[in-house]
């Protein structure tokens, strides 16, 4: 079971008041991109074994939309900030370095 | 005009605590910024005002629930809210936002009796032991959607979409059955 705060209603939501999204700050390539980027684009998705940035819906809860960056073997949940965010917040990025050394970044 | 009934016509059950479905009841869902000041005063005279994060409001037997960032639920009486929801949608004018009556869409519950709680904590994973009066709480029971909120003493209102009246009602009856006490 996973525990997960809303951003938009602070709700402690618990994982099925909540709908899982997928891999997070994805850009759409236009429509002038070559194919490889297109399928990079479509297909592939990090599956770190480690430190996760996620789309999360509190579909049972408030509807909205939230970024959650989560670890996907601890479990841990860093932070979770709004859907309208382009980069993961400066500070949740800093916060996740200190407790994962081994961490790449998130892009 | 037809005769308007509820879904299930205010069926009731008690066991360690009272389930009834509560008839016919006005409700008004309101999407806007909710910092709008036409928002505000169009709700002044109701007195009424914008709760703050997930808060309930009452006043004269209205009362006025934080939905989400940007949406509201008024409860009313059943034969109002269509004139609530008319003049709150000229009251807002050309501001974007959306009024809409949902009475008809929505069945409200009402869970009385000093273990009300627990018909609610076998079915919704929520912490009852740390929610407070009038906070409405969104979360889903058994397989649906629901929110409820504490309305009163050892009373919590519940709604859910009318479509799943039924099926709400058989697991709060189900869940206050006598012997199903939690504690
Ligand atoms: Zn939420």
């Amino acid at each position: 079971m996973q525990i997960i705060p809303c951003p938009y209603c602070g709700v402690e939501a618990e994982e099925t008041e909540l709908t899982y999204g997928h891999e997070a700050h994805l850009k759409r390539v236009g429509p002038d991109s070559d194919a490889a980027d297109f399928e990079a684009y479509m297909f592939t998705r990090k599956n770190p074994k480690g430190v996760h940035f996620e789309r999360w819906r509190h579909s049972n809860g408030c509807g909205k939309w939230f970024l959650a960056a989560r670890h996907t073997v601890t479990l841990e949940v860093f932070g979770t900030y709004p859907a309208q965010t382009t980069e993961p917040p400066a500070e949740l990025v800093e916060k996740i370095k200190a407790k994962c050394p081994e961490w790449k970044g998130w892009k | 005009m037809s005769e308007a009934v509820s879904a299930l016509k205010g069926e009731s059950h008690t066991g360690f605590a009272t389930v009834a479905e509560a008839g016919l009841t006005g409700m008004v869902t309101i999407r806007a910024d909710l910092g709008s000041k036409t928002l505000a005063d169009a709700l002044g005279p109701m007195g009424l005002s914008v709760p703050g994060l997930r808060g309930v409001v009452a006043a004269d037997g209205r009362s006025l629930a934080w939905m989400s960032p940007d949406e509201l639920m008024l409860f009313c009486g059943y034969d109002e809210a269509p004139k609530i929801a008319a003049d709150l949608t000229a009251a807002f004018g050309g501001e974007h936002s959306l009024v809409v009556n949902v009475s008809d869409m929505r069945s409200l519950f009402v869970v009385s009796g000093a273990k009300g709680d627990e018909v609610l904590m076998k079915l919704c994973p929520v912490d009852m032991a740390t929610l407070p009066q009038m906070e409405m709480r969104r979360t889903r029971a058994a397989q649906t959607g629901v929110a409820f909120w504490r309305s009163g003493p050892g009373e919590i209102r519940l709604i859910c979409f009318r479509s799943v009246a039924g099926y709400m009602m058989g697991l709060l009856e189900v869940s206050s059955r006598r012997g199903g006490e939690i504690f």
